[in-house]
């Protein structure tokens, strides 16, 4: 389970600062697929990035089964980060490798003999139906089959949680599906937890069984996906629920 | 045109052997070692950086003022304000042995530049997916960075390699053989217009030939474009 409470991120700015997130509550529990949704600068990016400490908050805490991140030791912290897998918009895979040791390469940090590697990130690109590019390099794969990778290598150290900033952004809406599709599938066969940064409602939609909507830095509305979409409480959500005349 | 060839070959092929195999010393070993020191620095340039993986802003700052120092002065200058450091590490500050000290100076710190541009290069999503997987600093440095810059790195190579052959010429004019030296003692000083000849048609050849080697050891490493 993950309990995030009073999270706040603020950024010095010259004159002033800026505030990312503002006062976040959140409970996220085992299995879920917890979506997280709101418009560009709402802070969404922010708020996942601070669940493996990318950013830094300024206050609050973030309770990882039982365990507060926040006050983490260096050290400590790259063992958590070893068990929290991150999936990009961006892909974010290793240019100069091959496909087998981009999926290799979490296993690589965390110190794993090369056999094991191999043998581990093998299973893995078969899981993620893509065995036979193994040799490939990423410039040679289409933006679904390099997230296909990327899912692939946030798997390498079986972690319990994987964090999903936009993974979908950057695929046309074919693509897209089949990405969820394997979100959901590894999500079922793992049980791991699935949080998922997104602007769409339709990637909410498909697979997320919670929803929190984020707005201005700060959670509006959060609840069972369903009921959210069934009875919207806020402005933002209806919009993002397109239930709203744009030009209302 | 044969009689002139092997005249002048008669004459002058032994100082010339000497010459080219002076020169290839002053620049293999120079870079080498401009690398040796370089290549530390441009990577702490790129990680100590306010956002970089390690920041350490005085460090930054300190590094950033020795490079731009080292940078700053002109290859003649320096070697001539050295020369008592130079003898200390070499025994020596003429000759090709003298040379290499103040080659390494100057060239340490474009060096640095060089890697730091390429380092700059390398998108910062991968290395922050690197982060995100708990790699330390130094793996993130060892297997993210110094990999994904390599073609990069590797064609700065030629460029720094390439300018330390420009400094060696330039050390020929205060003694340090080569065929710098060749070029200004028969060439110019002696009016030997031929040598002036060679040098230059050799320096343009070997130029010609490192750039294309460190192009296609680019091409060959680079993964990113393979259609």
């Amino acid at each position: 389970m993950i309990k995030i409470e009073n999270l706040s991120k603020t950024y010095p700015l010259q004159n002033g600062s800026y505030t990312a997130i503002e006062k976040i509550n959140l409970t996220i529990h085992d299995g879920d697929i917890f979506g997280i949704i709101g418009m560009s600068g709402a802070g969404k990016s922010t708020l996942v990035r601070c669940i493996n400490l990318l950013e830094k908050p300024t206050t609050g805490s973030i309770v990882i089964d039982g365990t507060d991140v926040t006050a983490l030791s260096d050290k400590q912290l790259l063992l958590l980060r070893r068990k929290v897998g991150m999936v990009f918009q961006k892909f974010n895979l290793l240019m100069q490798r091959s496909i087998l040791d981009n999926v290799a390469l979490p296993l690589e940090i965390s110190g794993a003999a090369k056999p094991k590697r191999t043998a581990r990130a093998r299973e893995l690109l078969e899981m993620v139906g893509l065995s036979s590019q193994a040799d490939k390099y990423p410039a040679q794969l289409s933006g679904g089959q390099q997230q296909r990778v990327s899912i692939a290598r946030a798997l390498a150290n079986q972690p319990s949680l994987i964090l999903c900033d936009e993974p979908t952004s950057a695929l046309d809406s074919l693509t897209t599906n089949s990405i969820l599709k394997l979100l959901r599938d590894i999500n079922r066969k793992l049980g791991v937890t699935i949080i998922i940064i997104t602007h769409e409602i339709s990637v909410v939609e498909k697979i997320c069984n919670r929803v929190a909507v984020i707005d201005n830095s700060v959670i509006v509305e959060q609840g069972e996906t369903a009921d959210i979409i069934a009875n919207p409480q806020q402005q933002i959500t209806k919009q993002l629920l397109g239930r709203v005349r744009w030009d209302a | 045109m044969p009689e002139i060839i092997s005249a002048f070959w008669n004459e002058y092929g032994a100082l010339l052997l000497q010459g080219i195999w002076d020169t290839a010393v002053m620049t293999g070993v120079s870079t080498l070692f401009a690398y040796v020191i370089g290549l530390p620095l441009g990577i702490l340039l790129v990680i100590t950086q306010p956002h970089g993986i390690w920041p350490h802003r005085r460090l930054n700052r300190a590094l950033d003022w020795v490079v731009n120092i080292g940078r700053s002065l002109p290859f003649i200058i320096l070697m001539i304000s050295i020369t008592g450091f130079t003898k200390l590490i070499m025994g020596t500050f003429i000759g090709v042995r003298g040379a290499i000290v103040p080659l390494v100076v100057s060239a340490a710190p474009f060096v640095a530049r060089m890697v730091e541009t390429s380092l700059t290069e390398v998108d910062t999503g991968v290395v922050e997916a690197a982060q995100s997987m708990g790699a330390s600093v130094q793996q993130i440095v060892f297997k993210v960075y110094l990999p994904e810059a390599m073609p990069s790195l590797v064609l700065g190579g030629s460029i720094s390699m390439i300018t330390v052959l420009a400094y060696t010429a330039i050390a020929g004019a205060v003694g340090a053989g080569g065929l710098g030296d060749l070029a200004i003692r028969y060439g110019y000083q002696r009016k030997v217009k031929s040598m002036l000849v060679v040098t230059v048609v050799f320096l343009i050849v070997v130029v010609q030939v490192i750039q294309s080697i460190f192009n296609l050891i680019t091409k060959k490493i680079d993964k990113r474009i393979r259609l």
